[in-house]
C-alpha cells in the first residue's frame, strides 16, 4: 500500500469518491444503504471540492428514485456525465427509465449498495435481489466484494460505460461493504484521469441533445422496425467484455491492482469450486486457501466481477480443467425459477461450451445452484466449507440453502460453526454497547488511528438493533498485518468490551470470547472492586472456562466526573488501547488525544478538553480483577420473556430479542409475513434509569400526562372502589373528583419497565405543589428503588376495568385518558413527536380502524421485528395495521377503502336477498341505524352479533357469504399514515389522486419537516432556513403548504394540529375527520430528533412553532361549508413571538446562524417574510369564504 | 465646544459612550454608532460559561441519535467548521477595527482563571484598543466570605493586566462592603479604569405560571443615582479612569455623571431605546446644556460636583431620608 494514499472509509464513501471525481450531475433520492453516497456527494459539492474536471458537481435530490432516474436520464440525454446511488426499493422505481438508457446507449453508472426487496417483509439489508430485479435492462452489471474493489470497480465501471456506451450499474453488498470501515489506497485523480482521458468526454458531448444540431430520440416504432431496432445494439453488448477487460488491464498498469472479468482462487488443481459475486466472495476465497494450504483440499472459487454482460466463454476458460463439480451461489431468491440467475447462467454457459465443444461432455462437471446471505445473513467459512463439502458427495443436493435450517423444505446445508479460519495473527475486538455512550464513534476512531499510524491492516462494522431508542450497538473490529478477507462477524473475539453491566444479562456478550481472551467491564454502577460478585453466575463461569483476562472500570462515573455524561466512550476507547497493546501506551494515549482534537475540535476546545480530562482520568481508574476458581453468583439471567407470555411470543420473538434469531428455524416464520398485534408488551426494554412518579395528593386529574406520553406508558383509570380489592400495598389511588360520578376511585400508573424517561408527561403536568412550585403532579424519580412495587402496580393497575367506553366524551382530554391505547411501548425515540398522535388514533378510532403506513419512522417503530406496538382491547379488537410501500401509501390505504365499500355494499344486497329468513327490522336496522357515537358502533355490533347466529341457522350460499363480510356492516375507519417525505414528496402524486377520489379515507401526515428515518434528508415540507441534508446551506425556500393545496378541492377535510400547542384543537381534527363521509387530511406538527433539540421540551417548541405563526394551526369542514357556514376556522392567533425565538431553539436553524451567519440572517429574514404572508393569506380565505373552492355538496 | 476626554488612556472625542450591549453585535451598527458620534464601542460580552454551554450544547444536539439506528447514523450534514467559542466574536473585533476609526473595546465574563486570560489575550490580539471586565458574579455560597470574593476580582485584574498590554477596565457589582476601598485595591492592582456599575439581571416571579422568570430591562434614569454617588465619591480618590454607566437617556444625564467626576458616560438603554441616531441628540443636550452653564469644555466641567468640590460633601454620605430632614430646615435660614 501507498502510505500517502492510505484511507479509512467506507464502502460508500469508497463509491462516491470516484462517481463524485468523474461526473458533472448527480440527482439521487435518500435510501437505505445508499443514502450516505449522495450525502458525501452533497457535502463535497456543498464544500466546493471539485471533479477531475476542476468543476464542483451539481447534486440535487428529487421527491423520489423514479424521479432522479428521470432527471439523470434528461442530464445525460443532454450531454451531462452523470451518476445516481440508490438500492433496493429506490432501484426498482428506476427500472423504466433504466430501460430507456440502455435502449438509447447512454454511458452512465449507476452505484448500488445492494439490497433486499421487500416481499413478506421489508428488510434494509444486504443481498442482491435488488440489483438481480435489473439484470434485464440493459445495464452492465459490475460487482465489488470489497471496500477497496468499489473504488477500484468504480472507476472500472466509469471507464468502461465511456468506452462502451453501455451503461453500467456498480454494486455492492449493502452495509456489509457499504458500511465496513476499511484501510485502502486511494486512487489518486492523475491516475483516475489516466483511465478517463477526455476524448472520450468529447465524445460523448457530440451526441448529447441541442438545438444547434437537432435529432429526434424516443421515437414511438412500430411492428415494421421494432425488432431489427432492439436487435441493432448486439454489436456493443458483444464488445462489451472485451471492453471491461481492457480497462481492467489498463487499471493494473496504471494502479497496479490487477482484476478479470471472472478470478480464480484457489488451488490450480481444484475439482469443487464454488462461484459467486458480491462480499462473499472474500469469505470464500478466503476459506478456499485455508482448505487448500492447510488441508491440501482440491478448492477453488470463481469471483464473478462482470456479471452482464455475462461473458459465458470467458466464464469457462476461467475454470480449473480438473473441475469436477461447481456450486452457484445466487444472493437472491427467485420463487417458481428453475434456478436464480447466476446458477441459469453458469449452467448455460457450461451447456454452451459443451454445445461448442469447448468442453468435453464426459468431464462437464456438475452444477448445483444454492442461496445464501439473504438480508445480510451472515455466510461465514463454515458455510463455505459445508458447500465445498456437499460438492464432494455424488449427488449434491441442487437448488439449497446455506446459513439457515430449513425444516419446511428441507434445502438446507448442516455446516458446522465450529469451523473458524481466523488467523492468529489478528486482533479481533468485539464492543457491546448503547448508541448514546458513543461507543461506534470511538471505534471509528481506533480504527483510523490504528488504520493511519501503524502497518495493519483495518476493519471495522458496526450491528444496531432496530429500537430507534435505547438501541445496543455491537462494534466488530480486526486489526492485522495481513489483508482482512473476512466479511462477516467476529466469530471468536481475542478482545471483548462490554460498555454497559446491563448487558450481562441481556445477552450472552463473551459467546465469541475465544479462550485467553481480555475482557474490558464498564462495571458502573459498581466499582471495580465489588464487581465480581455482582456478575451473573453464567458470565462467571464463562470468564473461569475460557481462562479470560478481566479489566473492569467505573466508566459512567468516570464519564460524570469528567463532565461527559453518559458518554463513556472515550474512557473505554483509552482502556482499549492501555490494554489490547495494539500501539505502545503512551503513544496510543496521543493518538487518541489527536482523534479527539480532530472529530470535535471544530465544535469548540470545550468539548476537546472534557475528552482529554476523561482520557487522563482512565488509566487510573482501570482495575484488573483477580479470577476466583470457581463462580460463586447466585445472579441467574432472567427469562427473556415471563412464562406467562403466548406461544408464540416464547418460541419466535423472544429468540429475536436475545440476539438469536438466527437460529430460528424456517418452520417458526409466517409464510406469508403476518404477525400477532400487542407483541411489545412481553419486551420489557428497562432503558430508562428514571421514571415518573405519580403524586396523587397534586394531581387535578387533567389526563396531559396520559394524552403526551410518546410510549403509553403513563395511564390512567377510573373504577369503582371495590375494584382495589387485592391491591399492592403501594398502589395508589384517590377519589376521582367528578360530582357527577360520585364513589369511584382513580389512578396514574407509569409502567416503569417500557418508560423511556423523556419527561414529557412531567413537563406538560400543569399542576405545580403550592408549597414547592417545582414539584408537580408527575416527577421524575430514580427507577431502582421502585422497580419492584412499581411493576406490581402496573400488572394491577392492567387487571382494573376499563370502564364504559360509550360513556365517554372523546373530544375531551380530560376523558380520553380513560380511552385503552391500542398502540403502546414502540421502539420510537425517546421524546418522540409523532406516536403520541399515533396513540390518540389508536384510542379514539383503534378498535374498527385499518391502518395503511408508508415506510419511515412509523413502520420502523410500528412494524420492525421482533415485537410491534399496535395492539388489541379486552374485546381482542384492534388496528389492522400493514405496510406496503414508501410511495404507494395513498393508494394502498385507498384500496382498503375500496374493499370495504364493496363489501358493505355487497352485505346490504345479501340482507336484503335473505330478508325473510334474517327478519325486516333487523335488515333494515343494520343497513340503515346510524353509528356516528360509540354506543351506536356498540348497537351494531350486537346487531351485527344478532345476524351472525341467524346465520348460522341458515344454509344457503348467500348466508356463507353474508357471514364472511357481515363485519363489513360495522363502520370502519380507514388510516392512511406517514411522514412528510411520503406525503409531501415520494408519495403525492398518489395522495393527491386519493384526496381526489372523494372516498372516505384519513390520512395522517406525521409531519416533522425532514426525512428522519432515513437521517434527515430535506423534504418539500423542510422550512426556509432550516438546515438539513442536500439543505446544508439552509434550504432556500420554503415549505410547501400541503394543507391549502388539499383545501383547493374543496371537499377535502383538512387541519393543521399541534397536540403541544392546542390539543383540544387536535382532538378536534381527528374525530371530524374520521366523522367526515369524504377524504380527510391532518397535518400533525411532530417534533424530531433530527430537529436538534432537547426532546424533553419538544411540545414548547410546538408551542412557540404555533406562536411564532411559523405552523398554523386551521380546521378546513366541508361539511360546514354544505351548510352554508364557513367550512375554514382558524385556530392560532395572530403570531406572538418573533420567528427566531423558535427557531433558533433549534439545532437545525441554529447551527446556520454558526456556520454561515450571513446566510442564516437573509434566509430568517425572509422566513418571517413568510410568516407573515401564511398569516394573511389564510385571513383573506378565512374572511372571504365565496373565493375558496366549492364545497361539497 | 470641546467634548474631548481621556478614559483608559485612550483619547475621546467625546465622553458618551455606548456600553456593552446588543448595540455592538453587528458592523452596520458599530459604523452607525461612529456615524452618530460614539468616540468608541464597548462590545457585547463573551461570557465564557455561555461559550462552554454553547460548545457542549452543539455536540450534545448534532449528535444525538448518531450510530444508533442503522438508517440514520446521523441527522445533520457536515457542514465543516463552526464559528463556535470566541471566533464569531474576534472577528467582530476585528473588522470593526478595520471598518471604524473609534477604538473597539472588548468585554469579557469569566468563570475560571484561564477564561479570563485567554479571551483577554485574543481580544487583543484581535485588534481590541482595551478590555473590560464584566465581573459578573454573584456570591450566593454562604462558605465564601466577602474578603475571599474580593480577593477574587484583585486576582482577575491582576493576571489580566499580566497577559495582555492594552489598558484594562473593571466593570463593578455595587454590592462591596467598602465599595472605595475596593475601588481602590482594583486600581492597585493594575486596573486602568472601574466602570461603575453592573446591573444584574434580577430574578422576577411570573404569577400566573407560578415560574421564576429573569430578564433585564431597560434602565431608567432614576437608576443613576448610585452611581452618581459612587462616581462623585471615588472622583479624585483612585488613580485610574472612571465610567459612568446606568440611566442615561439624555445629554443633562451625561452631564451630571461628567459633574461628579466620570472621564466617560456610558449609555446603552436610550440607543435600544430610541435608536443609534439617538446619540447625536444626546450629544447636542450635552452641547447646550454646558452652553447654557458655560462650559467650553468637558475637561472644565469633569468632577465639579464631586464629593470634593460641592458644598456640602456629607449629602453623599447620607441616606435619603435623613437629607430630606435637612432640606425641610432650609439650607440657608438659621431659624
Amino acid at each position: 500500500m501507498d502510505k500517502s494514499r492510505i484511507a479509512i472509509i467506507d464502502g460508500n464513501e469508497a463509491a462516491a469518491y470516484i462517481a463524485y471525481k468523474t461526473n458533472e450531475v448527480c440527482a439521487i433520492y435518500p435510501i437505505t444503504p445508499s443514502s450516505p453516497m449522495g450525502e458525501w456527494a452533497d457535502e463535497w459539492s456543498a464544500a466546493g471540492r471539485r471533479n477531475i474536471w476542476g468543476t464542483v458537481p451539481l447534486v440535487v435530490e428529487m421527491q423520489s428514485e423514479g424521479g432522479a432516474a428521470g432527471a439523470v436520464h434528461g442530464a445525460l440525454q443532454t450531454g451531462a456525465l452523470t451518476t445516481t446511488f440508490t438500492a433496493s426499493q429506490g432501484l426498482l422505481l428506476m427500472i423504466p427509465n433504466m430501460y430507456k438508457i440502455a435502449g438509447e446507449l447512454t454511458p452512465t453508472v449507476f452505484h448500488v449498495s445492494a439490497r433486499s426487496l421487500a416481499c413478506q417483509a421489508l428488510s434494509i439489508f444486504g443481498d442482491h435481489s435488488d440489483v438481480m430485479a435489473v439484470r434485464q435492462t440493459g445495464f452492465a452489471l459490475l460487482a465489488s466484494a470489497s471496500v477497496q474493489e468499489v473504488m477500484d470497480m468504480a472507476l472500472i465501471a466509469q471507464a468502461s460505460t465511456l468506452r462502451a456506451r453501455v451503461p453500467f450499474l456498480h454494486f455492492f453488498d449493502g452495509f456489509r461493504t457499504s458500511h465496513e470501515v476499511a484501510k485502502i489506497e486511494m486512487i489518486s485523480e492523475d491516475q483516475i484521469r489516466a483511465l478517463i482521458p477526455d476524448d472520450l468526454v468529447l465524445e460523448r458531448r457530440r451526441r448529447a441533445m441541442t438545438p444547434d444540431r437537432p435529432v429526434l430520440r424516443g421515437t414511438a416504432q412500430n411492428p415494421d422496425v421494432y425488432f431489427q431496432g432492439r436487435e441493432a445494439v448486439n454489436p456493443f453488448y458483444a464488445h462489451t467484455p472485451a471492453v471491461v477487460q481492457g480497462v481492467m488491464d489498463e487499471f493494473a498498469k496504471v494502479v497496479g491492482r490487477s482484476y478479470h472479468l471472472f478470478d480464480y482462487y484457489g488451488a490450480p488443481n481444484a475439482e469443487r469450486v464454488i462461484v459467486l459475486m458480491g462480499s462473499g466472495a472474500e469469505t470464500a476465497m478466503d476459506t478456499a486457501e485455508y482448505l487448500t494450504r492447510r488441508l491440501g483440499e482440491k478448492v477453488g472459487v470463481v469471483v464473478v466481477r462482470l456479471y452482464r454482460p455475462f461473458d459465458g466463454a470467458a466464464f469457462v476458460a476461467r475454470l480449473p480443467k480438473t473441475v469436477r463439480a461447481i456450486a452457484v451461489l445466487d444472493r437472491t431468491k427467485e420463487p417458481g425459477s428453475a434456478g436464480e440467475p447466476l446458477y441459469l447462467d453458469v449452467v448455460a454457459a457450461v451447456h454452451e461450451a459443451v454445445a461448442a465443444g469447448t468442453m468435453a461432455r464426459e468431464t462437464a462437471p456438475t452444477i448445483v445452484g444454492g442461496r445464501y446471505g439473504l438480508s445480510s445473513k451472515e455466510f461465514t467459512p463454515a458455510m463455505v466449507k459445508a458447500v465445498f463439502d456437499e460438492l464432494q458427495k455424488t449427488s449434491p443436493k441442487n437448488h439449497f440453502t446455506i446459513g439457515i435450517h430449513d425444516d419446511v423444505s428441507h434445502t438446507s446445508l448442516e455446516y458446522d460453526p465450529h469451523f473458524i479460519t481466523e488467523s492468529d495473527r489478528t486482533i479481533r475486538a468485539m464492543f457491546f454497547g448503547l448508541g448514546a455512550d458513543g461507543t461506534v464513534g470511538a471505534n471509528k476512531n481506533s480504527i483510523k488511528i490504528i488504520g493511519e499510524e501503524t502497518d495493519l491492516y483495518a476493519q471495522g462494522y458496526f450491528v444496531y438493533d432496530s429500537k430507534k431508542a435505547g438501541s445496543r450497538t455491537v462494534s466488530h473490529l480486526r486489526f492485522g498485518p495481513e489483508p482482512l478477507r473476512a466479511p462477516y462477524l467476529i466469530q471468536s473475539a481475542n478482545f471483548i468490551g462490554c460498555h454497559q453491566f446491563i448487558f450481562l444479562e441481556q445477552v450472552d456478550v463473551l459467546k465469541y470470547a475465544k479462550p485467553g481472551a481480555t475482557f474490558l467491564l464498564n462495571s458502573s454502577p459498581y466499582a471495580p472492586e465489588e464487581v465480581w460478585d455482582h456478575l451473573p453466575r453464567k458470565v462467571q463461569e464463562q470468564i473461569i472456562s475460557k481462562n479470560i483476562r478481566l479489566f473492569a472500570m467505573d466508566g459512567s462515573r468516570v464519564a460524570l466526573a469528567a463532565g461527559m455524561g453518559s458518554r463513556v466512550n472515550t474512557i473505554m476507547q483509552t482502556c482499549f488501547f492501555a490494554i489490547s497493546g495494539v500501539l505502545p501506551r503512551e503513544e496510543a494515549i496521543e493518538k487518541i488525544k489527536q482523534a479527539i482534537k480532530k472529530t470535535y475540535g471544530r465544535k469548540g476546545e470545550e468539548i476537546v478538553r472534557k475528552n482529554f480530562q476523561a482520557v487522563d482520568m482512565t488509566l487510573e481508574n482501570l482495575k484488573e480483577i483477580p479470577v476466583p476458581a470457581t463462580a460463586t453468583s447466585t445472579r441467574e439471567i432472567p427469562p427473556v420473556v415471563p412464562d406467562e407470555a403466548p406461544a408464540f411470543v416464547k418460541e419466535v420473538l423472544a429468540p429475536i430479542m436475545a440476539g438469536e434469531g438466527d437460529d430460528l428455524p424456517v418452520s417458526k416464520m409466517p409464510a406469508d409475513g403476518t404477525f400477532p398485534t400487542g407483541t411489545t408488551r412481553w419486551e420489557k426494554r428497562n432503558i430508562s434509569l428514571f421514571v415518573p412518579v405519580w403524586d396523587e395528593q397534586e394531581c387535578i386529574q387533567c389526563g396531559h400526562c396520559t394524552l403526551v406520553c410518546p410510549h403509553a406508558c403513563i395511564r390512567a383509570k377510573k373504577y369503582p372502589a371495590n375494584a382495589l380489592v387485592g391491591a399492592p400495598p403501594t398502589f395508589k389511588s384517590v377519589e376521582w373528583k367528578d360530582k357527577n360520578e360520585p364513589g369511584l376511585r382513580y389512578t396514574i400508573q407509569v409502567s416503569v419497565e417500557d418508560c423511556t424517561g423523556c419527561g414529557l408527561c412531567v413537563e406538560v403536568c400543569p399542576k405545580k405543589s403550592k408549597t414547592r412550585v417545582g414539584h408537580k403532579a408527575v416527577n421524575m424519580a430514580e427507577k431502582e428503588p421502585i422497580w419492584e412495587a412499581e411493576k406490581a402496580n402496573w400488572a394491577f393497575f392492567l387487571r382494573l376495568p376499563d370502564g364504559d367506553r360509550g360513556a365517554l366524551d372523546l373530544s375531551s382530554i380530560k376523558d380520553i385518558q380513560f380511552a385503552q391505547p391500542l398502540f403502546e411501548f414502540s421502539g420510537a425515540c425517546t421524546g418522540c413527536g409523532e406516536t403520541p398522535y399515533v396513540k390518540i388514533l389508536s384510542q379514539l378510532f383503534g378498535d374498527r380502524a385499518l391502518i395503511a403506513n408508508a415506510t419511515g419512522c412509523s413502520s420502523i417503530y410500528g412494524g420492525n421485528l421482533p415485537t410491534t406496538p399496535w395492539t388489541v382491547n379486552a374485546a381482542g379488537r384492534g388496528p389492522a395495521w400493514s405496510n406496503s410501500l414508501f410511495e404507494d401509501n395513498a393508494e394502498f390505504g385507498f384500496g382498503f377503502r375500496l374493499t370495504l365499500d364493496k363489501h358493505r355494499e355487497f352485505a346490504c344486497e345479501l340482507l336484503l336477498q335473505l330478508q325473510s329468513q334474517i327478519g325486516e327490522s333487523l335488515v333494515r336496522e343494520l343497513i340503515e341505524a346510524p353509528q356516528r357515537t360509540e354506543a351506536e358502533l356498540a348497537a351494531q355490533r350486537a346487531r351485527v352479533r344478532t345476524l351472525k347466529e341467524k346465520l348460522a341457522a341458515l344454509r344457503t350460499p348467500a348466508a356463507r357469504h353474508l357471514e364472511a363480510i357481515a363485519d363489513h356492516l360495522v363502520r370502519k375507519s380507514v388510516w392512511i399514515v406517514g411522514g412528510d417525505g411520503w406525503a409531501y414528496d415520494i408519495g403525492y402524486g398518489g395522495l393527491d389522486h386519493v384526496l381526489a377520489s372523494g372516498r372516505n379515507v384519513n390520512v395522517l401526515v406525521l409531519d416533522t419537516e425532514v426525512y428522519s428515518n432515513t437521517g434527515g434528508q430535506a423534504s418539500k415540507s423542510t422550512p426556509r432556513a432550516a438546515v438539513a441534508k442536500f439543505a446544508a446551506s439552509g434550504k432556500p425556500f420554503g415549505k410547501k403548504d400541503l394543507g391549502m393545496m388539499a383545501m383547493c378541492y374543496g371537499n377535502v377535510y383538512v387541519a393543521r394540529i399541534s397536540l403541544g400547542a392546542n390539543p383540544r384543537q387536535a382532538l378536534k381534527a381527528f374525530l371530524e375527520a374520521e366523522a367526515y363521509d369524504g377524504p380527510s387530511l391532518i397535518i400533525a406538527y411532530s417534533h424530531c430528533i433530527a430537529h436538534g433539540i432537547n426532546m424533553q421540551k419538544g411540545f414548547d417548541q410546538q408551542k412557540a412553532a404555533v406562536n411564532s405563526g411559523h405552523w398554523l394551526l386551521f380546521r378546513y369542514n366541508p361539511d360546514l361549508g354544505a351548510q352554508g357556514g364557513n367550512p375554514l376556522t382558524i385556530d392560532s392567533k395572530p403570531p406572538s413571538i418573533p420567528l427566531k425565538d423558535y427557531v433558533y431553539a433549534e439545532t437545525r436553524y441554529k447551527m446556520l446562524t454558526l456556520s454561515k451567519p450571513d446566510e442564516a440572517a437573509r434566509l430568517l429574514e425572509l422566513a418571517e417574510a413568510d410568516v407573515q404572508r401564511r398569516w394573511k393569506l389564510y385571513q383573506q380565505w378565512l374572511n372571504q369564504p365565496e373565493a375558496a373552492p366549492a364545497t361539497a355538496g | 465646544m470641546d467634548l474631548r476626554t481621556t478614559y483608559l488612556g485612550l483619547n475621546l472625542r467625546n465622553p458618551i459612550v455606548p456600553s456593552s450591549s446588543p448595540l455592538s453585535q453587528r458592523l452596520d451598527d458599530i459604523r452607525q454608532l461612529e456615524d452618530a458620534g460614539a468616540p468608541a464601542v464597548v462590545m457585547f460580552s463573551i461570557f465564557e460559561e455561555q461559550i462552554r454551554h454553547d460548545a457542549e450544547a452543539l455536540e450534545h444536539l448534532l449528535t444525538a441519535g448518531t450510530d444508533s439506528f442503522a438508517e440514520a447514523l446521523s441527522y445533520f450534514p457536515d457542514v465543516g467548521s463552526y464559528k463556535v467559542g470566541t471566533e464569531k466574536y474576534l472577528e467582530l473585533i476585528s473588522s470593526a477595527k478595520a471598518a471604524v476609526d473609534i477604538p473597539i473595546i472588548g468585554s469579557i465574563n469569566g468563570i475560571s482563571p484561564e477564561g479570563w486570560t485567554d479571551y483577554a489575550m485574543e481580544i487583543e490580539r484581535a485588534g481590541a484598543s482595551a478590555l473590560e471586565l464584566n465581573a459578573y458574579y454573584i456570591a450566593t455560597d454562604p462558605d465564601r466570605s466577602g474578603a475571599e470574593i474580593e480577593q477574587m476580582y484583585v486576582d482577575v485584574v491582576r493576571a489580566v493586566k499580566n497577559a495582555v498590554r492594552i489598558p484594562v477596565a473593571m466593570k463593578l457589582s455595587p454590592f462591596f462592603s467598602s465599595t472605595a476601598h475596593m475601588a481602590r485595591r482594583l486600581a492597585e492592582a493594575g486596573a486602568d479604569g472601574l466602570v461603575m456599575f453592573n446591573r444584574f439581571y434580577q430574578p422576577d416571579f411570573d404569577l400566573d405560571e407560578m415560574e421564576v422568570r429573569s430578564d433585564l430591562n431597560l434602565s431608567t434614569p432614576q437608576e443613576m443615582r448610585l452611581p452618581l454617588r459612587w462616581i462623585a465619591i471615588l472622583h479624585g480618590r483612585v488613580s485610574c479612569s472612571l465610567a459612568a454607566t446606568t440611566g442615561v437617556h439624555s445629554g443633562r444625564d451625561a452631564a451630571k455623571y461628567l459633574l461628579a467626576g466620570a472621564d466617560a458616560v456610558m449609555t446603552c438603554s436610550a440607543l435600544l431605546k430610541n435608536g443609534i441616531g439617538h446619540l447625536r441628540v444626546m450629544l447636542r443636550e450635552l452641547e447646550e446644556w454646558m452652553a447654557s452653564k458655560e462650559y467650553t469644555s468637558v475637561v472644565e466641567m469633569k468632577g465639579a460636583m464631586s464629593q470634593k468640590n460641592v458644598a456640602n460633601p456629607a449629602a453623599f454620605e447620607r441616606a435619603n431620608y435623613i437629607k430630606i430632614l435637612e432640606e425641610y430646615k432650609g439650607r440657608y435660614t438659621t431659624v
